[in-house]
């Protein structure tokens, strides 16, 4: 019986936490465990399981959340939280800390993402071209701010109008504009902004030099802004710059 | 203490690095000292704030009950 099914492209063995035990035969010389330090340890044992039982409960929406925006993808984000969990079951004895037993598995879901991540580059031979400057991208386009964008005059709004956008921004609007961006710069913001890494961090995560970290995240908050900007003329929210606005009289 | 004072340019520069708390307490505490006497740095840096905890929050989402009843039996294995 297939009790847990598998994407074909993640496979891996699961062990119990303590499936192996020191066994001593009652030989001359080994010293035999103290039967109540012995009955400490599995104490403690069971304290922590039940502990990583309630934290995975607790944490659930979390992790298939974020490993949904990094993967973009509800299937891959499954697998990821799957694999997460069962590999921090099979290394729960690591854990110094079972305080620090959330920390520890989001790390871990990001550690089982840019593995699985880089295969899948490794095995579409995409070599890290993610910092070449896309040749269509304007400076205009790097430097994009949306904030710039709903300051312009030509804008006419009640109140303020970075209050306004902001207020009728759906999430859903932003998951949109966040799954547009290409992996290396969504990746970024979703470690720094959903997360909370930091820069170096992220740097030592995805084994590339801080400098690439910061332009990642430049130019992929700009390319997000830019999104969110398109998809709100796009919508009606605002109106679009007045170069596109077709002028007085109808074309024939 | 004779730091130079920020223009806003600068200030915008390093807005992002500042909200992720990349920028070193001397800096930041500059661009704090700005930003309490500047409007526009303001109102910008609270656009890019409250921008950034509705990007936080796109992560909150629920697990799929498919998901939870796969965690469960990987749990209950043992
Ligand atoms: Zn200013």
């Amino acid at each position: 019986m297939i009790a847990w099914p598998m994407a074909h492209h993640m496979r891996f063995t699961i062990h119990s936490p303590g499936a192996v035990r020191r066994l001593h035969d009652g030989g001359s010389g080994v010293v035999m465990p103290d039967p109540h330090s012995d009955k400490q340890e599995i104490n403690r044992r069971q304290q922590t399981r039940r502990l990583f039982e309630q934290e995975v409960s607790r944490l659930m929406d979390r992790l298939y959340g974020t490993a949904l925006r990094l993967t973009r993808n509800s299937d891959d984000a499954e697998d990821i939280v799957a694999e997460t969990v069962s590999r921090a079951w099979t290394r729960l004895d690591q854990l110094r800390d079972p305080q620090r037993m959330e920390g520890w598995l989001f790390r871990i879901l990001n550690n089982t993402f840019v593995s699985e991540w880089r295969r899948q580059q490794s095995r579409r031979r995409i070599e890290a071209n993610a910092e070449d400057v896309d040749p269509a991208e304007s400076p205009e386009a790097a430097n994009f701010s949306l904030f710039q964008k709903l300051h312009q005059p030509f804008l006419l709004w009640w109140g303020t109008p970075e209050d306004q956008f902001l207020n009728e921004l759906l999430q859903e609007d932003l998951q949109k504009a966040l799954d547009t961006l290409p992996d290396a710069f969504r990746v970024a913001i979703v470690l720094v902004e959903v997360q909370g890494y930091t820069y170096d961090e992220v740097a030592r995560l995805l084994d590339v030099p801080l400098g690439t970290v910061r332009s990642r995240l430049s130019r992929g908050r700009a390319m997000l802004q830019k999104a969110l900007w398109e998809q709100a003329i796009e919508a009606g929210l605002v109106a679009p710059p007045p170069d596109r606005t077709p002028t007085e009289g109808k074309s024939p | 203490m004779n730091a130079r004072r920020l223009s806003c340019e600068e200030v915008i520069e390093e807005l992002f690095a500042y909200l992720d708390r990349e920028v070193n307490e001397a800096l930041s505490a500059e661009i704090d000292r700005h930003l309490e006497k500047c409007r526009d740095c303001f109102t910008r840096a609270q656009f890019e704030r409250k921008l950034r905890a509705k990007v936080a929050e796109t992560a909150n989402v629920s697990a799929p009950e498919r998901l939870q009843r796969r965690i469960k039996a990987v749990l209950e294995r043992y």
